[in-house]
Order: C-alpha cells, then sequence, then structure tokens
C-alpha cells in the first residue's frame, strides 16, 4: 500500500479529485475493507477491478456517505473529495449531489420517466420546463435510452425491462451533473450492444467529469480505464496504470493471475 | 399397505368434518350482520325518504326527519379529520421514514395501542376535563371533534404507516444518493406512492368517527337543538347519538324511527368502509413496480 | 453550478441550504406527530385524573369502593360509593362474551387462515371486516329492539335486557377483531412448519392442531385479551342492552349494570366538582388502568417478551 500510494504522489498530471487515506469499512466487527489508500485525478476514468466481497461495493458507498444508512456499518481513515474532508461537511446533500452513483441492482422511481431524469435538477432548484427537456434528453441520449422511451415519456419508470431501468439509472446519475460518476457493475443488467454504446458514452465524459468504474469484467477494465486498483479480499493489493497491468508489468503475482483469469 | 389406506381415509373424513366445522363457524359469525341488516331494511326502510334525510324532527321527537343530526355528524367528523389526519400522517412519517429502533419508537407503538384499546368513555372524560373544562371549549363542536380526533388516530396512523412502508427501500436510497433530503425524497417519490393507501385509512376514519356516540355526548353533541350549529364553538345534534336518544329516551316513538335512523347510521358506515375496502382492493391491484 | 463547485470546493458542501434547513424543519414537526401519541395517552390520565382528585383524596374509601355492592351517587343524605356491582356487571357480561366470541373468533380464523383460498378467502375477510366496523350505539339498538323480544319469548323470561343479551352483543362485536388478530397469529407461523409436518405425512388438520396453533399460541392470546379490554370498555352497547341496573348477578337473565355504561348514563346529571362527579372520573381511572395493563399485557405476549 505505501509503495501504491508513494508513485501517486510521484507522478500527479492532474489536480486530485478523491484523496483516500488509510481508509477501512467494517460490517460490525468483520471488515470489508482495510487500510486502503488511493487517489482520484480529475477527469479519468478510474478502474477498480476483483472478485466478489473485495470490498469494491462498500468502497463505493463510503464515497458519498451511504455508510449512513447502513446501521452496523463503520468507516475509518479520511476521504478527500476536492480536498475537503467528506466527514466535515456540514450539508452532506451538496456532497451526494456532486456524486452520481449506478449500482448492479436498477431502480427506476416510481415517478414517469421524464420525471426521474428531471428529478435531479428540479432538487438543484432547476424549474423552467424548456431547460428541463433539454436536460431530460440529453441524458437519455446520453444513457442510450432516448430513442425507446421518447415516445413514452409519461409512462412509469420502475415498469421498464431490468436493462432499461438500468439506463435509466444511469441517466439519473447524469442528470445530476456530478463532479464523479462511479459506477458499480453497470453492464450486468444490460446487453452487449448497449454496454459498447454506454461505455463510448463515458469516454466522451471523461472531460466533464471524473469517473470510478468498479466492473467484474476485466476487459471492460481495459478499454475504458486510465489506472486501475485491483481488490482481493478487503485488500488494495494494487494500483497501477491500466496500460501497465494489463501488459505483464503488474507487481504482484495476484493481479497478474486474476487479470490472465486464473481465479475469479 | 391397506391399514395405511384406510388411515389415511379416516384421516381424510376428519379433515373434512374440521373444515365444515370451522366453516360453519365463520358463516355463523357473518350470519348476525345479514340478518340484523335485514331486519333494519325491512322495518326501516319505508321511513327513508328524502323528506326523512332534509326535515329536523318534530313533535317531540316523535316525528319529522333527521337532517340536524345528519348535519351536526358531518361537522364532526370534518373538524375531527382536520386534526387527525394531519397529526396522524406526521406520525405515520416519523414511525416509518425517521424512527430508529429504539425504546422512543416502542414507547410510541405502545402509546397508539393503547389510544386505541382506551374506552370510548374514559375518551369522553377526558374531553371533559381537557376541552370542555380546561380550555374552555364548552361543550362544542369543537371539543367533541378534538376528542374523537384523538380517540380515531390510531386509524389513520396505522393505515398511513402500512402505506408509506410499502414503498421499497431501494427508492429511497436512490433518491438519497441523488442528494435529495430525507424530506425532498419523502415528498416526491414516498408520499405520491402512498398516498392512496392514506385516503383508504382516512376513508376508514371517517367512518369510525361517524359511528362512535360515547366520546360525543357530554362533549358537544346535545340530545335536541331547536337550529343549526353556526360555529366550531355551538353545540350540535349528531346522528349516532340521535339513535340512542329515540331509541331510549323519547317516550312514544314509532317503532319504524329508530330503525330508519340506524339505517341511515350503519348505511353510511358501511358504505365507506365498503369504499375504502374495494379501493383498498383496486390499488392492490395496481402494479407500480 | 457545476463550475462554481470545482472553483470552491470546501464550501458548497459546507453551506446550508434553504432544503437543509426545509429538512430539519420538517423532521421536528414529523417527530413532534410521532410523540403526539405519547403525549395523548399521559394527556387522557392526567385529564381524568384532574378532575377525579378531589373524589380520590377527599371522600374515597378503597376498600368500600371496591367492596360494597351499594352504589347511590347522588342520595344527598346517605350517598354509596361501592362499584363492586358494576364490576360484576361488566365481568359477568364480558365473560359470557368471551364465551360466545373465543370459539367463533379462532373457528372462523382457522377457516379463513387455513382452508379457505383465493377469492372466497378475500370475501370472508371483508365481511369480518365489515361485521367490525358496526358502531356500538347500532349494535345496542339491536340488543334493544331485537335480541330483547327475542330472549323475552324464547326463554319465556320478563325482561330481555340482561346479561344474555348483552354478551352476545358484545360477542358478536369483539369476535370479528378477535378473528383478524388472530388469524394474524396464524398467518405468521413460517410456511416451514406446515411443510415440514406435513412432509411427515401429517394431514391438513393435524397440522393445524399440533403445530399451527401451538405456534401461533401467543398471538392467539394476544387476541383474546385485547377482546376482553374491547369487552370492558365498550359503552353504548353495554349501556343499552344490560338493562342498566345495579345488581349484583345470580343469572345470565339478570339485569346488570357496566362500569362504562355507569359514566355514561349518569354524567350527564352532575354537578361538575361534587363527589357524584368525582367518582365517575375515579371509575374513568381505573378503566384506564386496567385497559392499559390489559393492551399492555397483549402486546408483551405478542411480541413474545417474557417478563423479568
Amino acid at each position: 500500500m505505501v509503495t501504491s500510494a508513494e508513485a501517486v504522489v510521484e507522478d500527479v498530471k492532474q489536480p486530485l479529485k478523491l484523496d483516500v487515506r488509510d481508509l477501512s469499512i467494517y460490517y460490525a466487527d468483520t471488515p470489508a475493507l482495510e487500510n486502503v489508500t488511493l487517489d482520484v485525478r480529475e477527469h479519468e476514468i478510474f478502474g477498480i477491478i476483483g472478485p466478489a466481497n473485495a470490498g469494491k461495493t462498500s468502497f463505493l458507498k463510503t464515497i458519498n456517505r451511504m455508510d449512513m444508512f447502513t446501521s452496523n456499518m463503520k468507516v475509518q481513515g479520511d476521504i478527500y473529495f476536492n480536498g475537503f474532508d467528506i466527514r466535515k461537511t456540514r450539508n452532506i446533500y451538496a456532497l451526494r449531489s456532486r456524486i452520481g452513483v449506478v449500482f448492479p441492482l436498477p431502480v427506476g422511481l416510481p415517478l414517469t420517466i421524464y420525471e426521474n431524469v428531471a428529478l435531479a435538477p428540479r432538487l438543484s432548484g432547476v424549474s423552467n420546463k424548456a431547460e428541463l427537456d433539454i436536460m431530460v434528453e440529453r441524458c437519455l441520449t446520453r444513457a442510450a435510452l432516448w430513442d425507446e422511451v421518447k415516445d413514452r415519456l409519461d409512462s412509469l419508470g420502475s415498469l421498464l425491462s431490468g436493462g432499461q431501468q438500468q439506463r435509466l439509472t444511469i441517466a439519473r446519475a447524469l442528470s445530476q451533473e456530478p463532479d464523479v460518476l462511479m459506477l458499480d457493475e453497470f453492464s450486468i443488467a444490460v446487453d452487449p450492444v448497449t454496454t459498447m454504446r454506454i461505455e463510448d458514452v463515458l469516454k466522451e465524459l471523461k472531460s466533464e467529469m471524473t469517473i470510478i468504474l468498479v466492473t467484474n469484467l476485466v476487459q471492460q477494465a481495459r478499454r475504458l480505464a486510465d489506472r486501475t486498483a485491483f481488490f482481493l479480499e478487503g485488500k488494495c493489493v494494487e494500483i497501477g496504470d491500466t496500460e501497465d497491468l494489463f501488459t505483464g508489468n503488474a507487481k504482484q503475482q495476484s493481479t497478474i493471475d486474476y487479470i490472465e483469469g486464473k481465479f475469479g | 399397505m391397506f391399514e395405511i389406506s384406510e388411515l389415511n381415509k379416516r384421516n381424510q373424513k376428519t379433515q373434512k368434518l374440521f373444515q365444515i366445522l370451522f366453516l360453519m363457524m365463520t358463516l355463523m359469525l357473518i350470519a348476525p350482520v345479514v340478518i340484523i341488516l335485514g331486519t333494519l331494511i325491512y322495518k326501516g326502510g319505508a321511513i327513508i325518504s328524502v323528506d326523512f334525510l332534509f326535515t329536523a324532527p318534530t313533535d317531540g321527537m316523535t316525528a319529522g326527519g333527521i337532517f340536524p343530526a345528519l348535519f351536526g355528524t358531518v361537522w364532526l367528523v370534518a373538524v375531527a379529520l382536520l386534526v387527525s389526519v394531519p397529526v396522524g400522517v406526521a406520525a405515520a412519517i416519523y414511525l416509518s421514514e425517521y424512527a430508529p429502533d429504539n425504546w422512543l419508537t416502542r414507547i410510541i407503538n405502545l402509546a397508539i395501542i393503547n389510544l386505541a384499546g382506551v374506552p370510548s368513555i374514559v375518551h369522553a372524560l377526558f374531553g371533559v376535563g381537557a376541552f370542555v373544562i380546561f380550555f374552555k371549549f364548552g361543550t362544542s363542536i369543537l371539543a367533541a371533534s378534538l376528542t374523537l380526533a384523538i380517540m380515531t388516530l390510531p386509524v389513520v396512523i396505522v393505515a398511513s404507516k402500512e402505506s408509506l412502508q410499502a414503498v421499497p427501500k431501494a427508492f429511497r436510497e436512490a433518491c438519497w444518493n441523488m442528494g435529495a433530503t430525507r424530506w425532498q425524497t419523502i415528498r416526491r417519490v414516498v408520499l405520491p406512492n402512498a398516498v392512496s393507501g392514506i385516503l383508504t385509512g382516512v376513508i376508514l376514519e371517517v367512518s369510525r368517527t361517524t359511528g362512535e356516540t360515547a366520546p360525543i355526548m357530554f362533549t358537544g353533541a346535545a340530545f335536541f337543538l331547536p337550529f343549526l350549529p353556526q360555529s366550531v364553538f355551538d353545540q350540535t345534534m349528531a346522528l349516532s347519538l340521535h339513535l340512542f336518544v329515540v331509541s331510549t329516551q323519547v317516550p312514544g316513538v314509532p317503532d319504524e324511527l329508530p330503525y330508519g335512523v340506524a339505517l341511515v347510521l350503519i348505511g353510511m358506515v358501511l358504505l365507506m368502509n365498503s369504499v375504502s375496502i374495494a379501493f383498498r382492493m383496486y390499488l392492490r391491484g395496481q402494479k407500480k413496480w | 453550478m457545476q463550475q462554481s463547485s470545482n472553483n470552491l470546493p470546501g464550501n458548497a458542501f459546507d453551506r446550508r441550504t434553504m432544503d437543509w434547513y426545509i429538512d430539519k424543519l420538517m423532521q421536528l414537526l414529523v417527530f413532534i406527530g410521532g410523540i403526539s401519541a405519547i403525549i395523548f395517552i399521559i394527556g387522557i390520565f392526567v385529564f381524568i385524573t384532574m378532575e377525579g382528585m378531589d373524589f380520590v383524596f377527599g371522600r374515597l374509601d378503597v376498600a368500600e369502593f371496591f367492596t360494597s355492592e351499594y352504589w347511590s351517587p347522588s342520595d344527598e343524605d346517605d350517598p354509596e360509593f361501592g362499584i363492586l356491582a358494576l364490576i360484576a356487571g361488566t365481568a359477568s357480561v364480558t365473560g359470557l362474551a368471551m364465551l360466545v366470541a373465543i370459539p367463533f373468533a379462532l373457528g372462523s380464523a382457522i377457516y379463513i387462515g387455513e382452508f379457505a383460498s383465493g377469492k372466497k378467502r378475500e370475501y370472508l375477510k371483508v365481511l369480518v371486516e365489515l361485521l367490525a366496523a358496526i358502531p356500538s350505539v347500532v349494535w345496542g339498538f339491536i340488543g334493544l329492539s331485537i335480541m330483547n323480544p327475542l330472549i323475552i319469548d324464547v326463554f319465556d323470561v320478563p325482561v330481555g335486557l340482561n346479561i344474555l343479551n348483552a354478551g352476545v352483543i358484545l360477542g358478536l362485536m369483539a369476535a370479528p377483531i378477535m378473528a383478524s388478530i388472530a388469524e394474524d397469529a396464524l398467518k405468521a407461523v413460517p410456511d416451514g412448519y406446515r411443510e415440514a409436518a406435513e412432509a411427515m405425512g401429517a394431514t391438513r388438520w393435524q397440522v393445524i392442531f399440533k403445530v399451527v396453533l401451538p405456534a401461533a399460541k401467543n398471538g392467539l392470546l394476544g387476541a383474546v385479551l385485547l377482546g376482553v379490554g374491547r369487552g370492558f370498555g365498550e359503552t353504548m352497547a353495554v349501556l343499552m342492552a344490560t338493562g342498566h341496573s345495579v345488581n349484583m348477578p345470580t343469572s345470565i337473565f339478570d339485569s346488570v349494570r357496566a362500569l362504562t355504561a355507569t359514566i355514561a348514563a349518569e354524567l350527564g346529571e352532575t354537578a361538575v366538582g361534587s363527589d357524584h362527579y368525582g367518582v365517575l372520573f375515579t371509575i374513568g381511572i381505573f378503566l384506564f388502568l386496567i385497559t392499559f395493563v390489559i393492551n399492555l399485557s397483549a402486546d408483551l405476549i405478542v411480541r413474545g417478551v417474557r417478563k423479568g
């Protein structure tokens, strides 16, 4: 861990977006993630790979303070967002509104498709119909859903198919215009063609926001991520340039084994 | 082999027998309602007319209609709802959305159970002590309605809490993720999806409030008044008390009059209950997620 | 929006917005709504105690109150404040009501919960719910106008307003509520229990009697207790159907008077602050405490919390 942290400090190309120091997460007394130190730079796609129970999802939940909703979840260590200690925030809602999240289980809210996407702008005070219309169309288009739903924006978002709900969830996260977009295995409920379309969008979005991509598809990380972290059994084993990791230059044997598919 | 199948047959017979017995018990529980309704309609149906509903009692309450009582009941129920619906829905929101699993929540739930379990006449005593005497509302619609509101509060709370809790937690978390405050989440996503369920609870409460008699006897309902109430500080007649009065307190009432009053009262109550139940079933059929 | 928060990262999360304050305000408001139930229940106790206090501390002889069967609180020369006969009236009517209600409530709960299915079950539940909705003053009227002549005819007694009448009426009133609570208790028994027993070759009724009923025991007891509480507290039906005469009952054809009915019948005729007024509130305190204990124990039993 120490080595990776030092490596990070050496070649800072972009300002730090997220600075995680010595983070540990426990459920009751069972550790889910231990002593993770990493940073995410502005306008990069930061990939996190690793098998199940590696602590990837817990890590994401901690960043927008979702740990508050799980009573037995305890968090130690520091997380700085734009240089600001997220635990010292006096307005947790403002923090969350800057971070978009997409979890593997899609949740279409029981509102119309239009209102699903217009909700975040409305919450931040946008009420102009024309402005909302533009936002809704743009976010749905980016999430590769617009063509399928543009004629029925008034139907319930919660009654869409699983794949459509997942894209609706992505559109909703985009409608927040977040600083950081966190995606947790978004492609589980989506077909391969749509996955490719969304991946293309993510590459474009890089210029507007920072993306943390948790994925169970090693090749997806390779296609998208600038840097990738490998999590295993609650530890951050290695962080490096994606190119290095995938060309056999990983420092840890377990990383190489995982990438080569020897376990998973 | 033979013995086993013989045993099976006997068991099956016993089972059939028990099933029939339990069915009979259920039917015997329900039969009285049918008989009662039938009798009320048979004996009281003839007296019910537009005149009966919209004129005042005459001849020392032995003739005429029930309009002042009907009118008063509407007043009492409306004022009671103005108090119990906001308070009850707020309590339900607290219990469903905020309350942690601790001793205070436990005590609140216990208090709700007790509020529903305290005898109606004790609620009446409370109404007299608190609203009529202490707060100096006198015997008035206000005092009677407040007493009714507190008494029927658990109906609203329980129904509202149930329909709020029927909204899956994932929807709330999705909203919180987007930076919505708890209240924004409740107002924009949870409440809109629970409001029809809350409405069924409110209809049920209207039905309960309409039928209550004891709590209003000494707090605001009068046996007979020659005028209609003008404000919430006036006394009023009420349909439920009117049934008690014409069936026990007034000599020389023709037989069909109390039957007619009872029929109107039970008709209103059962109608509202049925509407509430039908609405609930309709909602159950509506898939929203 | 986005740009400004990028430039001033810390401030954005440190600034409390209107929405933040509205959120806190609403949280406070619904909290007040939540604790209002506690406030009201305490308020009930406080206000009836306030009105009954003068009598409790001035005139009340506890031994006489509970053991004397003489009740004539408005007598100017020699008032009597014994509620034993009233307790006997309430207890006898409630007891008979439970005898009527328990088998029917349990039987229909078992039928609806374990045998009926689909539409039939829905319809029966709706009917039971409607039965529970009939106002108590209507039940009282039924006792007065339908049951009364019926009892006189069938049993050849002079008066049909008696324990039998009120007990049956009260039983019919309490049964649907008890049935739906009992059905909830049966439903709470995990299906796994039934399946395990059926896998061992038990028949349906064996499953019910040997597995489901014992497992639902606490819930069923809770249902009975709530029925008793309902019986104790019922006012209008009991006032109209018991005959309302102070009497230590010796048979179910005796007229009696209940605690609740006494308050309902006499409060209107008393002067505020008089002994008679005070003793009626004292009965109210007594009723409040009894139903409180009944509801509390029903709650504890249903939740399976053991004492000590």
